[in-house]
C-alpha cells in the first residue's frame, strides 16, 4: 500500500487544532471558576432565600406598670415579581376583596417604588387583617411567588401622649443607607420613644436559609437550618410617665396651645409631657397611617410639633428666680436689699412696668409679687458693676453661665428626639448687635424678667423648677425609667450641681412659697399640701399674652415639679397657675377636691386657641 | 503475523478502553448528581436518569463484546449497504418519528426511544472509509472523487436538517478533517476558518466606523481581507514585486483618504474599501499574464468571495435564520444579553460552573443542578454538574481525558496499514473533536445554544450506543491490524 507521508504530517494539525481548543476552554474555565467571583454570589441568590424572622417589638409601660403601649399582628402580601407566574387575578382580588383595578393600580406603585428590583421581594399590600390573611392563606398554594409576611403593629390601651410614644413607619431609601440593620419593607421608630429607644425596641431579626429551585419552589431548609438564626424580641420599656396623670393634663389642655411638663425632682423622671393640641396615637397605625400623618403635616395647630420640648418660649416673670439666685450668688444683693418700685423700673429714660405694690421691696417679696422693678434694677447694677467684673461684657458671661448651669440655652439632653435649646445671648451677640461697649444693663433690660431675647423650652422651665424644688441640682430630665433586662447606663442622664450656693435656693424656694400663700399664685394653693409657685405672663408681639406657670409641691418635700404653658393665655393666673396646680393635686392625691371642682371644669371647656390668630379651614 | 490468535481481547487496545470506561462511569455519577432530588431514592432506580443510564450502560458493554467479535472484514465489506439502509431509516424516520420539542428524530419503539442519526453517524464513517479504500484511489485525483466523498457525507446532513436536528447535522460537517488529512486543499479548512472569523467580526462590531457607510466589523474584514491579499501574493504565491506594489498602493491610498477626511470631504469607507480592493484584484489578474496563473487567480478569486461573503453576512443573518437560531448566536457573542429567554440556559450553566471554584463544591452539593436552575442538566449541559461539583480540576480533567482519547485515537489511526482503517479511525476522532467543541463551548458561553450531547456523559441511550458502536469497532478493526494487513 501506499503511504504518503507529508499528509501523514496532517495529524499534527488536526491533533494541533483540538489541543488548542482544549486550552482555551481550560483558559476559559480558569476565567470562569477563579478569576470571577460574580457567579458563586449569583449562585446563592439563585439558590438561597433569606427569609427575615421579625422578632415582637418591646412593650411599653408606664411607670406604675401600666400596660401602654402593646403589638397586635398584621400581615403583609409580599411577592418576589420574577417567581411570580400568570395567575387568576380575579380570584386574587375576590380574596383581598379589592377590585381589578385597585390591583393593577397597587402592582404599578410597586413598580414606580425606589429600589425595586425583580429579584427581591417587594411589598403588594401591607397591613390584611387577621381574617383576610386566613382567607389568603388558604389560597396562596394557588398565585406561585407571593407570600405573606408577619408584621408586628401597635396598640394603644391608653390613647395618649402621641409625642412622647412616637410611632413606627416603614423604614426609608435614607434608613436603609444609615443603618445596614433594615431592608426593604422593614419598620422603624418614628418621633417619640419609639425613635430614641429604636435600638432597644427592635430587637434583632432572624434570619432562615430555605433552598429554592429554578420554580421558586421551596425545596427545605439549607443544611437543616445550621445557618438558621433565631430573633431576639425587642425589650421591654417601662416609661417614667404616669400615663393617667398625662391623660388628665391633656384633657386640661384641649383647646389650648401650649405645654405642660411634670418632673419628679429627685430623680429628672419626666411625669407628664403634654404638647397641645395633640393627636391619638392610634390613628398611627397601620394603613389608615399615611393619611393621618398627611393630615397632621397639614394641620396649622401643628401637632406632630412637640411643643414641651420643641417650642420656645419667653419664660417672662418664672425666670425672676433664676435672677434672684444669679444676684445672691454674685453678691449683688442680699435678702435686706430693696429696690424701689415706682409702679415700675425708670431708669435712664427707660420705664419697665409693674403693678401695685409695696416700694421699696427686697427679694422674697418681690418674687411674691412679681416686682419687675426689683429685678430690673438688680439685673442693671449687676452688669453695670465694672468694679467686681470689669466690663459689661464680663459681667453679662457670668450672667449667662449661670443660667447655663440652670439648665438654660442648651439642650438638656432629654431621651426624645429633636429637642431644642432655647436661646440665651452671650457678650458677643450684644457686640455684634450693638458694637462692642455700647450696651450697658439699661440697654438689655428685658432679658433681667425673661422677655426680650431669652427663649426656653417648657422642659427648661419645668426643669429650672426643679432645680429650686431640689434647691439646688437637677437629674437630666427623661421619659424612660428603665428598660427590661438591661441595666440602664445612659451616660447622658446625670446630676448637674449650679455654682450656686444651696441657701440662695432656700430663699428662692420661700419668695415662691409666698406668692402661692400671700402673691400672685393665691389660686395654686392645694389643702393639707404647701405649694410654691411662680406665675409668667410673656409679652407678645404677635397677640394675646402667653400664660406661664411653674410650681412644685410640697414646699418641703418636693414630689412634683411643674411647667405650664399656654399660648394666648394671657395673665399667668389665668390657665396657667389652675392647670398647673390640678396637674400637681392630680399627681399628689389622686383625686381632685370638690371645692376645686369648678376650677377644673371650667379649665377643660376653656378655650384659648381663638386667639392664637390661626386660621383652620 | 503468523499466529492465528482467534481471540480478538489479545491486542486489544485497553488504553482507550480504560478512558472511555473512565468518561462513562463519570457521566453516570454526574447524571445521578444532576438529576438527584432530596427525596430521591435510588442510585441504581429505573425510574430515575441514573438508573436507566446505568441499564444502558449495561447493554453497550454487551454491544462492544459484539461487535469485537464480529470480523471487522464484514464491516469493510457490507458498508455500503449498511450506508443505505440506514439512509433508508433516517428517510423513515421523518415520516414515522412523533414531534419532540420540533424534531422529527425519534423512533418510539415501546419504552424505547431511538434516534438513528446517532447509529447513521458510524454507517456514514465506514461509506467513507470504504470509498477511500477502494484500489488506487486518491481524493485529490479527479473532482469527481470530491463529489463522491461529499456525497456520502451531505446525504444523511439533508436528510437530518429535515427531520429539524440541525446540532446533529452539523456534526457530520467534521468529516472535512478526514477530507482534510486524506489530501484535500488546508485553504478549505483555512476559508472556512476564516469565514467563522468574518462572520463574528462583522456581527459583533455593527457600530458606525469613523469612515461613513460602513460598521466597524467591516472595516476590520476589510483590512484582514487586505492582510490577507498580500501574504497570499507574497507566501502562497511567492510574488513578492507585487506584493510590495499592493501594499504601496494601499499605503498611498490610505494617505490620501486620510487627507482628504481631515480636510472635510467626506470619505464614503464602503466605496473606498472595495475600490481599493477592486483595483488590487485587477492588478493580481494583471500580473497572472506573466507569474503562477493558478495561484494568483486564486488569491484574487480569495479576495473577492470574503467580499461577497461579507455582505451575504447580513443577509443570511436576516433572512436565512431562524429567529431562536439568531438569538442564540447572538447571545454566544455577548450581543445580547437575554437572561429570561435564549441567554437563560447559558447563563444559568455559567453561574453553575462558575461558583465550582479550583475544587468544586463536593458530590452532590451543588446547588445549581440539584435545584434544576439548569435546563437539560443530564444530557446536553452535563458539563455544569462537573464544573459546579468538581471544580476547575474536575472541569479540567475531564477535557484532558477527552483530548487524550482523541488524540489516542489520531494516533491508532496512523498506525493502521489499511486505508479503511485510517480514514475510518480519522471519522471516529473528527466526531469526537466537533462534539467535544459545541458542546463543552456552548456550556461555557463560547458557542450559540446547538443541542448535541457530550460523548459518553450525556444522559441518553442513542448517543451513548452511537458512541460505542464507533469506538469498538474501530478497537475491532485495530485488533486485527495485523491479520490482514492490505486489503
Amino acid at each position: 500500500m501506499r503511504k504518503d507521508y507529508n499528509l501523514e504530517k496532517r495529524k499534527y494539525v488536526i491533533g494541533g487544532f483540538i489541543f488548542v481548543i482544549v486550552l482555551i476552554y481550560i483558559f476559559r474555565l480558569v476565567d470562569l471558576q477563579i478569576l470571577e467571583t460574580k457567579y458563586k454570589d449569583s449562585a446563592e441568590s439563585n439558590a438561597f432565600l433569606r427569609k427575615a424572622i421579625y422578632p415582637s417589638r418591646g412593650i411599653i409601660y408606664d411607670r406604675d406598670g401600666r400596660l401602654v403601649v402593646y403589638n397586635q399582628p398584621s400581615y403583609d402580601i409580599m411577592l418576589i415579581p420574577k417567581d411570580v407566574q400568570p395567575f387568576d387575578t380575579l380570584d386574587l382580588c375576590r380574596t383581598l376583596g379589592i377590585t381589578k383595578e385597585a390591583l393593577l393600580e397597587r402592582f404599578a406603585d410597586m413598580r414606580r417604588k425606589v429600589g425595586y428590583s425583580k429579584y427581591s421581594p417587594q411589598t403588594l399590600m401591607t397591613h390584611l387583617a387577621p381574617e383576610e390573611y386566613g382567607r389568603l392563606q388558604e389560597k396562596l398554594y394557588r398565585f406561585p411567588g407571593f407570600y405573606v409576611q408577619k408584621r408586628i403593629l401597635r396598640a394603644y390601651n391608653y390613647d395618649v401622649a402621641g409625642n412622647v410614644l412616637g410611632n413606627i413607619r416603614e423604614v426609608s431609601q435614607s434608613d436603609m443607607e444609615k443603618d445596614p440593620y433594615y431592608t426593604r419593607g422593614d419598620y422603624t421608630g418614628d418621633l417619640g420613644v419609639e425613635k430614641s429607644y429604636e435600638k432597644f425596641l427592635r430587637g434583632a431579626k432572624g434570619v432562615e436559609v430555605l433552598m429554592r429551585d429554578a420554580h421558586g419552589k421551596i425545596q427545605g431548609r439549607y443544611e437543616d437550618g445550621a445557618l438558621d438564626r433565631p430573633s431576639i424580641p425587642g425589650k421591654d420599656l417601662t416609661l417614667s410617665l404616669d400615663i393617667e396623670l398625662q391623660q388628665y393634663a391633656e384633657s386640661l389642655m384641649v383647646n389650648k396651645i401650649g405645654a405642660v411638663v411634670a418632673i419628679e425632682p429627685a430623680t429628672g423622671e419626666i411625669l407628664c409631657l403634654v404638647s397641645s393640641p395633640t393627636y391619638k396615637p392610634s390613628t398611627m397605625v397601620g394603613r389608615q397611617r399615611g393619611k393621618s400623618y398627611a393630615a397632621l403635616i397639614k394641620d396649622p395647630y401643628k401637632p406632630l410639633f412637640d411643643r414641651a420640648i420643641q417650642g420656645t418660649y419667653p419664660p417672662g416673670s418664672t425666670f425672676k428666680p433664676s435672677q434672684g439666685l444669679i444676684f445672691l450668688q454674685e453678691g449683688i444683693i442680699d435678702l435686706n436689699t430693696q429696690y424701689p418700685c415706682h409702679h415700675g423700673y425708670i431708669n435712664g429714660g427707660l420705664r419697665v412696668g409693674c403693678h401695685a405694690h409695696g416700694s421699696p421691696l427686697p427679694l422674697l417679696p418681690a418674687l411674691q409679687t412679681s416686682c419687675n422693678a426689683f429685678f430690673c434694677w438688680g439685673f442693671k447694677n449687676m452688669i453695670d458693676k465694672r468694679s467686681q467684673f470689669g466690663s459689661s461684657a464680663k459681667a453679662f458671661e457670668v450672667w449667662k453661665t449661670h443660667l447655663v448651669e440652670l439648665g438654660y440655652g442648651y439642650k438638656l439632653g432629654v431621651d426624645l428626639p429633636n429637642e431644642s435649646r432655647g436661646f440665651i445671648p452671650n457678650a458677643k451677640f450684644y457686640n455684634k448687635v450693638y458694637g462692642e461697649d455700647h450696651w450697658s444693663g439699661n440697654t438689655i433690660i428685658s432679658v433681667s424678667i425673661g422677655q426680650g431675647e431669652i427663649l426656653a423650652t417648657p422642659l427648661q422651665i419645668a426643669n429650672f423648677c426643679a432645680t429650686i424644688a431640689n434647691r439646688g441640682y437637677y437629674i437630666t430630665p427623661h421619659v424612660v425609667k428603665s428598660i427590661k433586662d438591661t441595666v440602664y447606663t445612659d451616660s447622658t442622664i446625670v446630676k448637674h450641681i449650679p455654682d450656686i450656693d444651696r441657701r440662695h435656693f432656700e430663699a428662692v424656694a420661700e419668695g415662691m412659697r409666698m406668692a402661692v400663700t400671700g402673691g400672685t399664685c393665691r389660686r395654686a394653693a392645694l389643702p393639707d399640701i404647701e405649694v410654691c409657685g411662680k406665675t409668667g405672663t410673656a409679652q407678645n408681639p404677635h397677640g394675646k399674652d402667653h400664660s406661664a406657670f411653674m410650681g412644685f409641691a410640697p414646699y418641703h418635700d418636693p414630689k412634683i415639679a411643674v411647667c405650664v404653658y399656654v399660648e394666648n393665655g394671657g395673665w399667668g393666673a389665668t390657665y396657667g397657675v389652675p392647670i398647673g396646680s390640678l396637674v400637681m393635686e392630680k399627681y399628689l392625691k389622686r383625686t381632685i377636691s370638690p371645692d376645686r371642682k369648678p376650677m377644673e371644669e371650667s379649665m377643660i371647656n376653656s378655650n384659648s386657641i381663638i386667639y392664637s390668630g390661626v386660621k383652620k379651614h | 503475523m503468523e499466529s492465528k490468535n482467534t481471540n480478538p481481547l489479545r491486542y486489544i487496545d485497553w488504553f482507550t478502553v480504560a478512558l472511555v470506561l473512565v468518561l462513562v462511569c463519570t457521566g453516570a455519577v454526574c447524571i445521578y448528581a444532576a438529576s438527584y432530588d432530596f427525596d430521591h431514592a435510588n442510585i441504581f432506580s429505573f425510574e430515575e436518569f441514573s438508573g436507566k443510564q446505568f441499564l444502558w450502560i449495561g447493554l453497550a458493554s454487551v454491544l462492544g463484546l459484539t461487535l469485537l467479535l464480529i470480523d471487522p472484514r464484514f464491516y469493510e465489506t457490507y458498508a455500503f449497504p449498511i450506508y443505505i439502509a440506514m439512509l433508508g431509516l433516517l428517510v423513515l424516520t421523518i415520516f414515522i418519528a412523533p414531534n419532540i420539542k420540533g424534531s422529527h428524530s425519534w423512533i418510539v419503539l415501546g419504552p424505547v426511544s431511538l434516534q438513528p442519526a446517532e447509529f447513521s453517524k458510524c454507517a456514514t464513517a465506514l461509506a467513507l472509509a470504504k470509498l477511500f479504500s477502494a484500489y488506487n484511489f486518491t481524493l485529490s485525483a479527479s473532482r469527481k472523487n470530491y463529489v463522491k466523498a461529499l456525497t456520502i457525507i451531505l446525504l444523511p446532513v439533508l436528510l437530518i436538517f429535515a427531520q429539524n436536528e440541525t446540532g446533529s447535522a452539523l456534526i457530520y460537517f467534521s468529516l472535512f478533517f478526514v477530507l482534510y488529512r486524506e489530501g484535500m486543499s488546508g485553504l478549505v479548512l483555512l476559508a472556512a476558518l476564516g469565514a467563522v472569523v468574518f462572520f463574528v467580526v462583522a456581527l459583533k462590531f455593527a457600530e458606525p466606523a469613523m469612515f461613513t457607510g460602513v460598521t466597524q466589523g467591516q472595516v476590520a474584514v476589510f483590512v484582514m481581507l487586505m492582510i490577507i491579499m498580500v501574504a497570499m501574493l507574497a507566501i502562497y504565491c511567492k510574488h513578492m514585486e507585487g506584493a510590495r506594489n499592493v501594499l504601496l498602493w494601499y499605503a498611498g491610498t490610505a494617505v490620501t483618504a486620510l487627507v482628504l477626511h481631515y480636510c472635510g470631504v467626506t470619505v464614503n469607507g464602503m466605496l473606498y474599501f472595495i475600490g481599493v480592493l477592486a483595483v488590487a484584484c485587477i492588478y493580481t489578474l494583471f500580473l497572472a499574464f506573466r507569474g503562477p496563473v493558478k495561484k494568483l487567480i486564486i488569491t484574487a478569486a480569495a479576495v473577492v468571495t470574503g467580499i461577497v461573503f461579507l455582505f451575504s453576512v447580513n443577509y443570511v443573518f436576516e433572512n436565512v435564520l431562524q429567529p431562536h437560531q439568531k438569538q442564540r448566536i447572538l447571545v454566544s457573542l455577548g450581543i445580547e444579553e437575554d437572561l429570561k429567554a435564549a441567554g437563560y440556559n447559558v447563563n444559568q450553566s455559567k453561574i453553575a460552573i462558575g461558583s465550582g471554584g479550583l475544587a468544586g463544591k463536593g458530590f452532590l452539593n451543588g446547588t445549581q443542578t440539584k435545584l434544576k436552575f439548569v435546563p437539560e442538566q443530564h444530557t446536553d449541559f452535563i458539563f455544569c454538574t462537573i464544573g459546579e461539583e468538581y471544580g476547575l480540576i474536575g472541569s479540567a480533567t475531564v477535557l484532558l481525558l477527552f483530548l487524550t482519547l482523541i488524540l489516542r485515537i489520531i494516533s491508532i489511526a496512523e498506525r493502521q496499514p489499511s486505508t479503511f482503517g485510517r480514514v475510518y479511525a480519522y471519522c471516529v476522532a473528527s466526531y469526537l473533536i466537533l462534539h467535544l467543541c459545541i458542546n463543552v463551548g456552548m456550556v461555557i458561553g463560547l458557542c450559540p445554544v446547538i443541542g448535541i450531547p457530550l460523548p459518553f456523559f450525556s444522559y441518553g441511550g442513542s448517543s451513548l450506543w452511537g458512541f460505542t458502536i464507533l469506538i469498538f469497532i474501530l478497537l475491532s478493526i485495530d485488533a486485527r491490524r495485523r491479520e490482514h494487513p492490505s486489503s
